[in-house]
């Protein structure tokens, strides 16, 4: 199999991964916080040094404030549907995923929250002018996705910063983390929400959202914590007070196996091996005739590895399939980012994604980019 | 400290309770992470018990919010004040 998807899950893991959930599976096995037995405790101590090695990797201040969720979708859905209450303002972007457009319809249906969203151009940067007019005195926060999912555009967060003053500003980093550098703290992050199965390398189940002191959301979820039992009502301490029922635990452990090879292999090589990926790719398809790049793939905020390409005259579904049947894993359609694919021009059909990642071969794209030559040959 | 008296040392989280631990390793402070006594909490958490004196423990713990300090003496338990923590 030749993958290239890695922008919904990196595939493969690294070595330090795999055994790192497969140590916590054989040997430690417990339920952390939930017992004063040695397994128990063994697993609590390997989620604190998750919490603290994640912490570190965004420059947070304090480890408990850094929350384990399911995925990237619940720390926005935390995020949005904790902090938005009737009446509020919010501003979000063009770019923004389904995980951040579905909550938001939410509250704007049941709470009447009101959201503006800020167009994006054709290559899907922000307008930070339009963004800067569209906060006004009652907008109680900016929502923005920081690399896009379709496109692979990055925002400058530190001009969006400016652009909102003191907002609160709420970041999707589902598709940045573990590709670029992110610093909560230099970059006037105040909610960050992401993904740790994609390019942290670790499995799926498991997401994060970092808050900032003085931000506190309405929990999402209420129960056991392993802590204050002898109370019915939710703990007010963090992490607990978001944290309620069994954690992912293997889950967190392929993540400090995800950091292990991050440290050992340096973020700089990881990120310039995608982005030499990426190049080829890019090469390759530019030789060719009938097919589309979308996106600003030479200009300064394109970081990401990612590539969204038609055929002319085919569709992407079938693209797709012919892909599926030479063995090659390429993502079509709307990739749940509806408004992203009408501000790039690709709405409703949709478009083919390609995100190499860091275990791509040069074998693995010549394959690719034989399959695309042919199906645009046909 | 007198041999027989011993600090459990009582946190609202497992995080907390984790903290303390790396911190005191850290100072090399002899000590061990414990079922929180029943009769100092009906909880079903952990808690650390350490003989090292008040002042060892503060100056390694810091300031951990919502930290509860009780001291056993052989007989019972009873709450104590460690000096600068909250």
């Amino acid at each position: 199999m030749m993958y290239f998807d890695n922008a919904a899950t990196s595939f493969p893991k690294p070595e330090e991964t795999v055994t790192s959930v497969l140590r916590f599976l054989t040997s430690t096995g417990g339920n952390p916080g939930r017992g004063g037995h040695a397994p128990s405790i063994d697993a609590a101590r390997l989620v604190f040094d998750a919490r603290e090695r994640l912490t570190a990797f965004i420059n947070g201040q304090q480890s408990e404030r850094l929350i384990f969720t399911q995925n990237g979708t619940e720390s926005l859905n935390l995020a949005i549907l904790g902090l938005l209450g009737k009446g509020d303002h919010v501003v979000t972007t063009a770019m923004e995923h389904n995980s951040v457009m579905r909550p938001l319809d939410f509250v704007a249906k049941t709470r009447h929250v009101e959201v503006s969203v800020v167009a994006c151009t054709k290559g899907g940067s922000l307008d930070l002018k339009a963004l800067k007019d569209a906060v006004s005195r009652k907008t109680r926060a900016v929502i923005i996705n920081h690399g896009s999912n379709i496109l692979g555009t990055v925002q400058p967060l530190d001009r969006i910063r400016d652009a909102i003053s003191g907002k609160l500003l709420i970041v999707d980093a589902c598709q940045t983390i573990g590709n670029i550098p992110i610093d909560v703290r230099k970059e006037g992050i105040d909610v960050l929400c992401f993904s740790c199965h994609k390019a942290l390398f670790g499995i799926q189940g498991l997401g994060a959202i970092y808050l900032r002191e003085g931000v506190d959301p309405v929990p999402l979820k209420f129960g056991g914590t392993g802590s204050n039992s002898e109370h019915t009502e939710q703990p007010v301490a963090l992490p607990d007070r978001y944290e309620s029922g069994t954690p992912a635990t293997p889950a967190i452990a392929g993540l400090l196996g995800g950091l292990n090879f991050i440290d050992r292999v340096g973020l700089g090589e990881i990120g310039e091996k995608k982005r030499e990926a990426k190049e080829r790719i890019l090469e390759g398809l530019r030789r060719m005739r009938r097919i589309k790049v979308y996106g600003d793939v030479d200009g300064p905020h394109h970081l990401l590895p990612i590539i969204l390409m038609n055929v002319e005259g085919v569709e992407p579904s079938e693209v797709g399939y012919a892909c599926n049947r030479a063995g090659i894993s390429v993502r079509v359609g709307l990739h749940c980012a509806p408004l992203a694919h009408r501000a790039v021009g690709t709405f409703p059909n949709g478009g083919v994604r390609i995100s190499p990642g860091y275990f791509t071969g040069g074998d693995d794209i010549d394959r690719l980019l034989e399959v695309m030559r042919a199906i645009a040959s046909q | 400290m007198p041999a027989n008296r011993v600090h459990y040392l009582l946190f609202t989280t497992i995080h907390d309770v984790l903290k303390a631990e790396k911190r005191l390793k850290h100072g090399h402070v002899s000590m061990e992470v414990v079922p929180v006594p029943r009769s100092l909490s009906s909880d079903c958490g952990v808690c650390i018990k350490s003989s090292a004196s008040s002042q060892v423990l503060v100056s390694f713990l810091g300031q951990i919010a919502g930290l509860r300090c009780f001291v056993f003496d052989g007989t019972g338990y009873r709450q104590d004040e460690l000096p600068g923590a909250t």
